[in-house]
């Protein structure tokens, strides 16, 4: 089983965390904190795999990872997964983030981090690989996309009187505000 | 509140004239904006949203709140939410929009939903809920899931809710699962193929969590696995994966169904969609061969049907990509893993070649673990790759070093030992991941047990390890070293030696600087100096007290040490009064309680020679110490206390639990000896010696005394039982001639070449690899040890002073003439003797000891002696009930103040169907003058019958008598007969119970009321209680020798002590054996040599293994069970027993 999907850049900020098992926030904070401790100081020309950390849950889990120029991609998995087999879905997922979103960068898994989501969803349920064909998710991912798409509009067109003044006394109003125009004024 | 009602009032009417929705939610929108950047300060905005959310509220709960409005209304509470106010009444609106609307609303809500399932995350797992409140998170939950949301952390507690909750909660409880399993169960059958597909995977999850409330839905998984799309075939060999690896006896018939799918798969039958690569469906591939080499494991009949497609699996994965080697690995691993067929074996031994020797470096990691799991199988394949073994040494991957060193321990045997520890260490020395150390170290010291060559290689090895390891080491290393040190082996010249040699080397590194030694080192160094300093006579004993004393004069020393430095000063300081006494002084101010009392000790024994010789004597023989670890010459002690009110003593875990639960204090008898430190010293294993009770603070010291309640006995006698049975005695074959690769020399030359250090001629870097490889892999191919409990968790054998043949021709040199045919003549005796023991185990007849014990009882009101009272009485009954095949029935005891006349016969009245059932004693429970009432307890196999006889004493008709029972701890599943509407004259009305036990607990009370009616109207009660222990509750597990070994290893649990051993008859551990069998219900699976295994299981549920040694007079007992409980409650039933027979 799948026990975390982390993806964090050279800089060790995370950019994507998907656990499928419940930690408390701290526990997850640690856990990205100490993987990408881990897996920053290895060499580019050694093996893909670290065994036997103490993060999640014991001395049974893996560390299987990839680095792609700027991000690194983690999964953490147990013993019952094949350790290329994971290392090749790595490889599907970056291939299907590529076409998604056409030569994708970190800015894309910034940006548009739902989708990065919804793209894990398809190829990954509760821990267990759900999906390994590209094309396949694509469809799902693009379906579900077109759904909002045309519910976004008719939204749209109800609350174009809206407009907003930005209360800027304190930083967290203007924080809130953009957060919330950005929510609905996205294409 | 005025004004809100006000307010709202004033605005509800806004609401039901707006014209148009939109326009009506911009309006309340930007008025709420406006008048917060109106206001001038943070208190009126928080007045003010405080309003505007109690008017929402009352809002959000109209009934006639229309669609629009509420949308509005989640658009202000976001905006709340946004400010950082609590607006979660909302959530749950926000998911019933989100159910009504469209995706759009999901995603605009779905932020508000998360925050509420990470909200009853954080409640769920606070201890501080309470129930009601648990109730109404499983309704939440319940609602969210019905949207869609993975709510799957809460089942789990929903299912406990269930167990300890009353009606409501129980209907919650298995309602929840059911009700969340239905949706994926119907929709498995629907049409579209992605949505079956997630409604196995989301059964998958339900079986993790909950898998007994899903049974009912296993039909449905083959379902999934006979769809006609292989993408929710796919899906559900998740399932079986997981089932097949629980029982795979149970799923043997589908062996064939994977192998067709298998064959289907590589022969390119699926579509083009699943090929990834040009690989028809990798995962699926690896899926399946999983599945095959776990059903094919150990079973001759199932691996002959997949023969043929792992022969193709291995043809046809050409190498071209990662995910062909993904796939050629598990296939090499199902080969080796299923009955072994030559010519695969040769196959894959081939492909692992391809692993090793591939400059990739994934694929080598993936070799070395290939070859590490093969190694186990066949010893041979490490030698036709050790030059890359012996590279990959020197990678500069730590995780490729790791998993060589891995390799290597696997491969190790008396020859190449010394190298290969080195290799550790110095890879231990330059590692600093923590894990990694615990690990290895743990390792590094199994193998100098098990293989020292001699006595310094062995105590140099040991104080790296000490040293490296530190405070990190497990509590089992340095307690095995000093185990081994004390209890030594059969000749005690040998012994002085290895100790003498200690001696030398720990006062060599006191000598230097020792500040930054571990404090577990500093306690093993001052253990042994006190015992065996005075071994050494060229050292002043002065010198030793010096020494010890400078290190207690450290800061860095922790107090535990220092109560371990003490300790050993007290046993060398005998005629050494002035300089104890200076030190005593000093430290007796100490603040830590223990230190001082250990100063106080020493001040006395040091001032009283005699006292000190009578406590402490010097090199006294370890089996003159009589231990007692049932404490029973405390029992005085403590029901003095108990009657004079104090606590009963509770175990930890017991604590721990009440702790959590926050319940009423558990009023049970004493409790048991457990083997967790009571005092500051942390070692397992504590029991307390009666000759050592006048000092119980001596607790470093009279732990390791009690330690040595044995000699070992273990030392010759060979392993005769290995993984996959009995061994049969295998002659040192040669070893093999065909080894192919050609580094290697010939044998004889290894040895040579291991024995003539260095070589003339320069060396060149390949030679010296190749001297390396051939130290390394010395000795391979030769039988290998094996053990009673397979390989790796075996327990090692403590005891590696063995003779060893090949040590003995090959260091005659070192030793003397006389030490070498001492052992070789030790050696022979043996063998002689294992053999001769082999076969009187075999003639001797199984012969069951039951006793008849006909001693008359007393009832006392200590509720102490009666609880003895009742354990001997049910010793009585299960040993008649086990004695022979649980049928007979003995015609029950009676008690003193019951009339002989009712209860002789009681049994007789048990319902038909319950006769045949073994049964403890009629025992009296309380009497009055009209009512009588006795109990029996009757042993099902799931479950403890408890009967209560009702007997009616007087001669008129008893009328509406009611039974009611209580235990808290006991679960009751099923009652009959606890209310009678007449009992007539002189008759008896029996009522039973069926009680299961979910936590085992020593001893449970029961308590519980008879009401009756004399005369109509006039009701009256009689109170009664009693107790039953956990033995009640222990049923025998029948299991064969494999099985045991296989569960063995399963388990987490475990707790090792050393029990009595009864020597009365002529074989102390089957006598033993079978005392404890007749006491405890439990089954013995086999006895080997000194070595016995037992098993037994709490009801129907949680199995316990018993893994019984006989050390010395002392039986070594280590339990495992998956209940962190169940095996301490064992060890005290049987500690019990012991004292009691």
């Amino acid at each position: 089983m799948i026990k975390a999907i982390l993806i964090f850049n050279n800089h060790g900020k995370p950019r994507l965390s998907k656990f499928y098992e419940h930690y408390t926030e701290d526990t997850e904070q640690q856990i990205i904190r100490e993987t990408f401790h881990l897996v920053s100081k290895r060499d580019e020309n050694i093996c893909n795999f670290l065994e036997g950390g103490l993060l999640i849950g014991g001395s049974d889990n893996k560390l299987i990872y990839r680095h792609y120029a700027t991000l690194y991609f983690v999964f953490c998995v147990d013993s019952s997964e094949s350790e290329l087999g994971i290392l090749d879905l790595i490889q599907v997922l970056v291939e299907t983030l590529d076409k998604c979103f056409e030569n994708v960068c970190e800015l894309d898994l910034i940006f548009h981090v739902d989708k990065v989501h919804n793209i894990l969803a398809e190829m990954v349920m509760g821990g267990m690989v759900l999906e390994t064909n590209m094309s396949e998710i694509i469809t799902q991912v693009e379906a579900q996309g077109k759904m909002e798409k045309s519910e976004l509009c008719a939204f749209l067109s109800l609350c174009r009187p809206l407009s907003f003044s930005v209360p800027d006394r304190t930083g967290r109003h203007r924080l809130g505000s953009q957060g919330l125009r950005r929510v609905l004024c996205r294409p | 509140m005025s004004d809100v009602v006000e307010k709202t009032l004033t605005a509800l009417p806004a609401l039901f004239d707006s014209q148009t929705g939109a326009a009506k939610i911009t309006n309340r929108l930007r008025q709420l904006i406006k008048s917060i950047t109106e206001l001038t300060s943070k208190h009126e905005e928080e007045n003010l949203i405080k309003q505007e959310l109690s008017a929402m509220k009352e809002q959000v709960s109209s009934p006639n709140t229309t669609m629009k409005q509420m949308r509005e209304i989640m658009v202000r509470a976001m905006y709340c939410e946004m400010l950082g106010y609590d607006a979660s009444f909302t959530y749950i609106h926000a998911i019933k929009l989100a159910q009504q609307g469209g995706v759009l609303e999901k995603r605009e809500e779905e932020n508000l939903i998360k925050q509420e399932l990470s909200a009853m995350k954080e409640q769920v797992s606070s201890p501080n809920t309470t129930m009601k409140q648990m109730r109404e998170i499983m309704v939440r939950a319940m609602y969210c899931e019905m949207l869609g949301y993975d709510a799957s952390f809460t089942y789990i507690h929903a299912i406990k809710l269930a167990q300890q909750g009353g009606v409501l909660e129980k209907r919650v409880g298995t309602f929840t699962p059911h009700f969340h399993s239905s949706p994926y169960i119907t929709s498995i059958t629907h049409a579209q193929e992605i949505i079956r597909r997630k409604a196995v995977l989301a059964l998958y999850k339900f079986y993790l969590i909950a898998p007994n409330q899903v049974q009912h839905i296993h039909a449905k998984f083959r379902k999934a696995l006979c769809d006609k799309d292989p993408g929710v075939m796919t899906s559900s060999l998740h399932i079986y994966l997981q089932l097949i690896r629980e029982s795979p006896d149970s799923y043997k018939d589908l062996t064939g169904s994977f192998v067709t799918i298998l064959k289907q798969v590589v022969g390119g039958k699926l579509p083009l969609d699943f090929n990834y690569h040009s690989v028809p469906a990798p995962w699926l591939q690896i899926q399946l061969l999983r599945i095959l080499s776990l059903l094919g494991k150990e079973d001759q009949s199932t691996s002959e049907l997949m023969y043929e497609v792992l022969d193709e699996s291995l043809r046809r994965a050409e190498m071209n990509h990662n995910i062909t080697y993904a796939i050629l690995y598990e296939c090499v691993k199902a080969v080796y893993t299923i009955h072994p067929k030559a010519e695969l074996l040769e196959k894959a031994a081939r492909c692992i070649g391809n692993f090793v020797l591939s400059p990739k470096i994934n694929l080598k990691y993936l070799g070395l673990k290939a070859l590490t799991y093969v190694v186990q199988h066949d010893a041979k394949l490490a030698l036709q790759h050790q030059m890359t073994i012996i590279e990959c040494l020197d990678h500069s991957d730590f995780t490729i070093k790791r998993e060589t060193l891995e390799l290597l321990f696997r491969i190790t045997n008396a020859q190449n030992v010394t190298v290969i520890v080195e290799k550790m260490l110095d890879f231990l020395r330059s590692c600093n991941d923590e894990h990694t150390i615990i690990h290895l170290v743990g390792k590094v010291a199994e193998l100098a047990e098990k293989f020292a060559p001699d006595n310094s290689w062995f105590i140099q090895t040991m104080n790296d390890v000490f040293s490296i390891g530190g405070d990190l080491l497990q509590q089992d290393v340095p307690n095995n070293f000093l185990r081994l040190l004390a209890e030594g082996s059969e000749s005690k010249e040998e012994d002085d030696q290895l100790r003498l040699y200690a001696v030398d080397s720990y006062l060599t590194v006191l000598k230097g600087h020792t500040s930054h030694l571990p404090q577990c080192f500093l306690q093993v160094m001052s253990w042994v100096l006190g015992e065996y300093a005075h071994l050494q006579e060229s050292v002043d004993q002065r010198e030793v007290i010096r020494l010890l004393t400078q290190l207690l004069d450290q800061r860095s020393v922790s107090s535990e040490t220092r109560v371990w430095i003490l300790s050993a000063l007290t046993k060398i300081s005998e005629g050494q009064t002035d300089l104890i006494l200076d030190l005593a002084e000093s430290l007796s101010s100490s603040q830590d309680t223990v230190l001082r009392q250990q100063a106080q000790e020493l001040r006395h024994l040091s001032q009283e020679s005699q006292l000190h010789e009578w406590a402490l004597p010097r090199g006294a023989p370890w089996d003159g110490i009589e231990v007692d670890s049932s404490l029973s010459f405390l029992d005085g002690f403590v029901s003095e206390a108990l009657a004079a009110g104090a606590a009963p003593y509770k175990p930890p875990h017991q604590r721990q639990e009440e702790l959590c639960e926050d319940r009423a204090l558990n009023l049970e008898p004493y409790g048991f000896s457990l083997p967790v430190s009571l005092s500051s010293c942390s070692i397992t294993d504590r029991q307390s010696p009666t000759l050592l009770s006048v000092s119980s603070g001596l607790s470093g010291n009279s732990t390791e005394l009690s330690q040595k309640a044995g000699c070992l006995i273990l030392e010759g006698v060979k392993r005769v039982w290995g993984k996959d049975g009995y061994l049969p005695q295998k002659k040192r074959s040669t070893p093999p001639v065909d080894e192919p690769s050609a580094a290697v020399q010939p044998p004889g030359q290894q040895e040579a070449a291991e024995r003539i250090e260095p070589r003339p001629d320069p060396l060149t870097q390949n030679q010296d690899k190749q001297q390396l490889a051939s130290s390394l892999f010395v000795g391979l191919g030769v039988g290998s040890a094996m053990s009673l409990l397979g390989k790796s968790e075996a327990p090692p054998p403590r005891f590696r002073k063995k003779p060893h043949p090949h040590e003995s021709s090959s260091s005659s040199s070192s030793g003397t003439s006389e030490r070498s045919s001492d052992s070789s003549s030790r050696s022979s005796r043996n063998t002689t003797n294992s053999f001769l023991y082999g076969s009187l185990l075999e003639k001797e007849p199984a012969t069951s000891i039951s006793a008849f014990d006909h001693t008359p009882k007393s009832t006392t009101a200590n509720g102490l002696a009666q609880n003895k009272d009742t354990k001997e009485d049910r010793r009585a009954n299960t040993s008649q009930i086990l004695g022979g095949d649980m049928v007979i029935v003995r015609p029950s005891t009676i008690q003193d103040k019951h009339p002989p006349s009712v209860s002789s016969d009681l049994t007789a009245l048990l319902p038909a169907d319950l006769k045949d059932l073994p049964h403890s004693d009629v025992i009296s429970l309380t009497s009055d003058p009209s009512l009588s009432l006795s109990s029996c307890r009757l042993f099902r196999d799931e479950a403890l019958l408890l009967v209560i006889f009702i007997s009616n004493c007087t001669e008129t008709v008893i009328k509406d008598v009611a039974v009611q029972l209580t235990c808290e701890e006991l679960k009751t599943v099923s009652l009959r007969g606890n209310v009678v509407d007449c009992l007539e004259a002189r008759s008896t009305s029996v009522c039973h119970y069926a009680l299961l036990m979910d936590d085992p607990h020593t001893n449970v009370s029961f308590t519980g009321t008879v009401s009756y009616q004399t005369q109509p109207g006039h009701t009256n009660t009689l109170p009664f209680s009693g107790t039953l222990s956990t033995a009640d509750f222990i049923r025998p597990l029948v299991v064969t020798t494999e099985e045991y070994g296989k569960l063995w290893l399963s388990l987490s649990h475990d707790v090792k002590q050393n029990l009595k051993l009864l020597t009365d008859a002529g074989d102390p551990l089957r006598t033993t054996l079978n005392s404890l069998k007749d006491a405890l219900q439990l089954h013995v699976v086999d006895i080997i040599g000194s070595e016995g295994i037992v098993a037994c299981r709490l009801l129907s549920g949680a199995p316990c293994l018993l893994h019984c040694r006989v050390n010395g007079t002392a039986l070594a007992m280590w339990l495992r069970s998956p209940h962190p409980a169940l095996p301490d409650c064992i060890l005290y039933h049987c500690q019990r027993a012991l004292a009691h027979h």
